[in-house]
C-alpha cells in the first residue's frame, strides 16, 4: 500500500469535496507520481486558482499558494521565474484555466515555462453550484444554460498544443494507472506541460444532465475512451461523443526561465 | 542675485529636441553645478508635429520645471512658432531656422534668422544634426551653459560613432552665434 | 564636476527603477502602459545584468500575480503601471494585503477615467489607491515630488513593504515620470535597506500569521523548508482557511492595527515655511512643485504662506495637519482631481478653519499663478 499520509495535511481533512467527485482519485494519483520522482516536500510549490480542484492546495504538504480566481499560472510564473530550483506545479479547473485565466493560460504554454499544469476537467462550475463553463459540452445542462448550452466547448488540451505546450496528454479519473504515468512525465518535462482529465462532477453536472451513479460516470469514461493512436483513424463523426485520450504533444523545445539564464550567464561573460 | 533661464525647444516630431534638451540640461546640472529640468509635453497640442522639449536653467530649487516666461525660444518648424511663442518674455530671445520660419511674431522680443537646418546640412555634413548645430547657436547667444560643459554633455549623449559629427556640428552653431553676437 | 559626487540627469521613471534595484529587487513584472513604460524599460536593461530577472507579462492582472509570486519566492518584487492598469490589478493588490505579501506598485498617474489622457499629468488615483480593493485593509501610499525624492520613496516604499509585510503603492504622476532633473546619487552602500523577518523557529512551530505584538507576523519564503500555506480566503494564524468569526476578525483587525500602530513610523509630511504662516497650501508630487513656487512668491510680497506637503498619502496625515490647527486661518488644497485629498484634509480639520479646493482636470498643470491666485487676500 502506498502511503499517501506523507503527502498530506491529514489535520485539514476531511476534504471539501463531495462524495462521488473524481477530484480525490486525481490527488492520489499526483501524490504517486511525486513520490516516484523523488522529490523533496521542500521543493514542491503547488498554486491554485478558484474552484473545487483548487482548492487541493490545501491539503498537500508542500509550498502551497491559493491565488485569485484564474491567475493561478501568473503567481506560479513569478515563483518560477524568481526561483527556478522550485517544482511548480499549477492545480486549476476548465473554468479557472481556460475561462477567467484563459489569456494567462495561452500565454503560459507560448512562453513554455517549466510548469505543470493539472487540469481537473469537470465540465462544469461545481463549487458555485453548476453554472455552464467553457468545456460545457453543446446541449449540456447547466444553472445558467437551463434549456441546454449553446455555446461551442473549448477543446482545452488542444488549445495548450497550439500555443507551443511541450507536453499535452488528457486522462480520465477511470484510468488512474494511465493518469499517473502521465502526471510523472509531465512534471518530469522541461517546459509548459498540461494533463488534462476528466474528472466527474456528479453533484452539478451529471445530476442535471442524467448521467447516473458516480459509477456510472466513471464507467462512461471507460466505454467511451479512444486512444490518440486509434483515433488518427477514425472521422470526426465516428468520434463524435468521444473521449480521446493519451500523449497529444511530447517534444523539447527551449524553456523561458532557462532561456533567461542563459541571457543572465552570457550578460555575466561579456563583463 | 539668482536666476532662472527658461529656454523652449520647438520644432517637429523626429528634430532630436528631446535629446538636445537633454544634453542642454545635463551640461547645467552635472557639468557646470546649476540646477537644470528639461521636459517635453506631447498629447493634442503636439499632433500636427509640432513638438516641444522645455529646459530650465537656475542656480537655485527648480520648483515648477514648465517654461512659463520664456527667455529663449527655439522654432525649427513655422507651425512650432506659431503655437508656442506666446509665453516668451517682452525681451526674450527668438531663434528661428530662416528657411522654415517665414512669418516670424512681431512682438518686443529679438529675432534671430539663422538658416539652422541649411547650416546642418552643408557646413556639418548632415541635416539630421540641426538639433546639434540649434544647441551651438543657443550656447553661444545665452551664454548660460559653458562651451565645455556642452562639449562633454554632447560626448556623453550621443549615439556612439556619431560623436565627431555632432561637435563638428555644434562647433558650427557655435561660430554663427559669435558672429552674430559681435 | 565636483569631487565624490555622482550627479546625474534623469527622470522620475528612471530615477525609480534605479532606487528599486539599489533597494534589491530583483523580480519584476509589469505591461507596458504611457506614462510608466520607461520604468520597464530601464530594468529590462539592467536586471538580467545583475542576476535578476525582468518579465513582460500578457496584462496587469498577470504582472501584480506574478511579483506576488517572485516576493513568496523570497526575492523582493515590483511592477509598474499607470490609471487603467492599476485598475486591473486591485484584486489582487488585495490578495497581497490579505496574504501579507510584500510587493511595491508604481502607478504614474495620468488623466482618467478610462483611457483617459495617457501622456498628460493628472492626481486622479488618490482614492483609488486607498479604496481600489473590495473590503477593509490599510494600505500605505507614497508620492515623491521630485526626481531625487522619487529615488529616495522606492527605497522608502520596500522598506515599509518588507518591514509590514503589506503591498505598497507609490504614486508619481507624469511630470515627475517624465521630467530630466539633477539628481546627487546617493552612495547606495550607505542606504538604508529593511528586510522582510524570516522566522526564528522551526518548521513545525512557524505560524505564518501569527498575531505578534508589533502585528506583523515572521515571513518564510518557498523552498526555505516551511511548506506553509497562503490563501486569500480569511484564514487563521496557520494560514488556513477558518470560517471562525473570532479568527476572521482578528486577521483584519491585526491587517489595520500593524499599519495604524505605526503610521507615525510611516507618515511623512514636509513643512515648508509653516512655522509663522496663516495660509498653509496642502499639495503633494508635481502640484506641490507649483505650490512650493507659489509660496515662495507670496513670501516675497510679505504674505505668511506655507506649505505643508504630503510624501506619505496613505494613510493619510490627519494629525500632522491637525497640529496646525490652531494657527493656520485658512487652508488651499492643489490638486490635479477634483477633490480627492480636500476631502480628508477638510475631515482631518473638522470645520477648524475653511478649506479652499484649488482642482484641475484638464491635462493642464496647476501652475504657481493659479495658485497665488487662489490664495485670500
Amino acid at each position: 500500500m502506498f502511503n499517501y499520509d506523507q503527502y498530506l495535511r491529514l489535520n485539514k481533512f476531511p476534504l471539501i469535496w463531495c462524495s462521488g467527485c473524481g477530484d480525490g482519485i486525481v490527488l492520489k494519483s499526483m501524490l504517486r507520481a511525486i513520490h516516484k520522482l523523488g522529490i523533496n516536500k521542500d521543493e514542491m510549490c503547488m498554486v491554485s486558482g478558484i474552484g473545487c480542484s483548487s482548492r487541493l492546495t490545501g491539503y498537500v504538504d508542500f509550498n502551497t499558494l491559493h491565488t485569485t480566481h484564474g491567475r493561478a499560472l501568473t503567481f506560479a510564473t513569478g515563483i518560477k521565474m524568481a526561483n527556478p530550483k522550485l517544482h511548480v506545479v499549477v492545480v486549476t479547473g476548465d473554468g479557472d484555466a481556460t475561462a477567467i485565466g484563459g489569456n494567462h493560460y495561452i500565454h503560459a504554454a507560448r512562453r513554455n515555462i517549466d510548469i505543470t499544469v493539472i487540469l481537473f476537467n469537470n465540465f462544469i462550475y461545481g463549487m458555485t453550484g453548476g453554472q455552464v463553463s467553457p468545456t460545457t459540452p453543446k446541449g449540456k445542462r447547466a444553472s445558467t444554460a437551463p434549456y441546454g448550452n449553446f455555446e461551442n466547448a473549448f477543446n482545452i488540451s488542444g488549445l495548450a498544443q497550439a500555443a507551443g505546450a511541450s507536453y499535452v496528454a488528457r486522462a480520465t479519473v477511470y484510468n488512474a494507472v494511465q493518469l499517473e504515468k502521465y502526471i510523472q512525465r509531465a512534471i518530469e518535462k522541461k517546459g509548459f506541460s498540461l494533463v488534462e482529465v476528466l474528472s466527474p462532477c456528479p453533484t452539478a453536472y451529471g445530476r442535471r444532465n442524467r448521467e447516473g451513479t458516480p459509477v456510472d460516470m466513471i464507467l462512461h469514461q471507460k466505454e467511451n475512451s479512444i486512444p490518440v493512436s486509434k483515433a488518427e483513424s477514425m472521422t470526426p463523426e465516428e468520434l463524435e461523443g468521444k473521449i480521446i485520450t493519451g500523449v497529444l504533444v511530447d517534444t523539447e523545445r527551449p524553456e523561458c526561465r532557462t532561456e533567461y539564464q542563459r541571457l543572465i550567464d552570457h550578460l555575466k561573460e561579456e563583463k | 542675485m539668482s536666476f532662472r533661464y527658461e529656454i523652449r525647444l520647438s520644432g517637429e516630431g523626429g528634430q532630436g529636441l528631446v535629446l538636445a534638451g537633454k544634453i542642454l540640461a545635463e551640461a547645467a546640472a552635472v557639468y557646470d553645478e546649476l540646477n537644470a529640468t528639461q521636459s517635453q509635453s506631447y498629447g493634442p497640442e503636439a499632433r500636427g508635429g509640432a513638438s516641444r522639449s522645455e529646459v530650465i536653467i537656475s542656480d537655485e530649487d527648480i520648483d515648477y520645471p514648465k517654461a512659463v516666461n520664456i527667455d529663449l525660444l527655439l522654432a525649427l518648424t513655422q507651425e512650432s512658432c506659431d503655437r508656442y511663442h506666446s509665453d516668451l518674455k517682452k525681451d526674450g530671445i527668438i531663434l528661428v531656422d530662416s528657411e522654415a520660419v517665414t512669418r516670424v511674431p512681431e512682438g518686443s522680443f529679438r529675432v534671430i534668422k539663422v538658416p539652422i537646418i541649411q547650416l546642418a546640412r552643408e557646413k556639418a555634413g548632415r541635416a539630421l544634426v540641426a538639433n546639434i548645430v540649434a544647441l551651438g547657436l543657443i550656447a553661444g547667444i545665452s551664454r548660460i551653459v559653458s562651451e565645455k560643459s556642452l562639449l562633454t554633455a554632447i560626448e556623453a549623449r550621443v549615439p556612439k560613432g556619431t560623436e565627431e559629427l555632432n561637435l563638428k556640428a555644434f562647433a558650427v552653431g557655435l561660430r554663427e552665434a559669435q558672429a552674430i553676437m559681435k | 564636476m565636483q569631487e565624490e559626487k555622482n550627479i546625474r540627469v534623469l527622470t522620475g521613471n528612471e530615477a525609480c527603477a534605479e532606487g528599486a534595484l539599489a533597494a534589491g529587487m530583483r523580480f519584476y513584472a509589469g505591461y507596458p502602459i504611457t506614462p510608466s513604460s520607461e520604468v520597464a524599460e530601464v530594468l529590462a536593461v539592467e536586471l538580467p545584468k545583475i542576476g535578476g530577472v525582468f518579465i513582460q507579462m500578457e496584462d496587469e492582472i498577470a504582472s501584480i500575480g506574478a511579483i506576488i509570486g517572485g516576493s513568496l519566492a523570497g526575492v523582493k518584487s515590483m511592477t509598474a503601471t499607470s490609471g487603467p492598469g492599476f485598475s486591473l490589478m486591485q484584486e489582487n493588490i488585495g490578495f497581497a494585503a490579505m496574504a501579507e505579501v510584500p510587493c511595491v506598485i508604481v502607478n504614474v498617474m495620468r488623466g482618467g477615467p478610462s483611457t483617459g489622457l495617457p501622456t498628460l499629468p493628472a492626481q486622479g488615483d488618490v482614492m483609488q489607491a486607498r479604496w481600489g480593493t473590495h473590503g477593509d485593509h490599510p494600505i500605505i501610499a507614497l508620492a515623491p515630488f521630485s526626481v531625487a525624492e522619487t529615488f529616495a520613496l522606492t527605497v522608502r516604499a520596500f522598506n515599509l513593504s518588507e518591514k509590514y509585510r503589506t503591498p505598497v503603492i507609490l504614486l508619481l504622476d507624469e511630470i515627475i515620470g517624465h521630467v530630466n532633473e539633477k539628481v546627487n546619487m546617493p552612495d547606495t552602500t550607505a542606504l538604508e535597506i529593511i528586510d522582510r523577518i524570516p522566522p526564528a523557529v522551526a518548521p513545525d512551530k512557524y505560524l505564518p500569521y501569527e498575531h505578534t505584538e508589533c502585528g506583523v507576523p515572521p515571513m518564510a519564503s518557498f523552498g526555505q523548508g516551511y511548506r506553509f500555506h497562503v490563501t486569500g480566503l480569511a484564514h487563521d494564524e496557520t494560514g488556513f482557511p477558518t470560517n471562525s468569526g473570532r479568527e476572521i476578525g482578528r486577521l483584519i483587525e491585526r491587517l489595520h492595527r500593524k499599519i495604524e500602530q505605526n503610521r507615525d513610523d510611516i507618515v511623512e509630511v514636509d513643512a515648508f515655511m509653516m512655522d509663522d504662516a496663516e495660509t498653509a497650501l496642502v499639495s503633494f508630487g508635481s502640484t506641490a512643485r507649483s505650490a512650493r513656487h507659489a509660496v515662495r512668491l507670496a513670501r516675497e510680497a510679505g504674505k505668511k504662506v506655507g506649505l505643508l506637503r504630503l510624501k506619505t498619502l496613505w494613510p493619510f496625515a490627519d494629525k500632522e495637519i491637525r497640529a496646525y490647527a490652531g494657527q493656520i486661518k485658512n487652508w488651499v488644497v492643489a490638486e490635479m482631481n477634483l477633490g480627492q485629498m480636500a476631502h480628508e484634509v477638510e475631515w482631518a480639520l473638522a470645520g477648524a478653519a475653511p478649506v479652499k479646493r484649488l482642482n484641475k482636470v484638464d491635462g493642464d498643470p496647476i501652475s504657481p499663478a493659479e495658485i497665488l491666485q487662489a490664495l485670500p487676500e
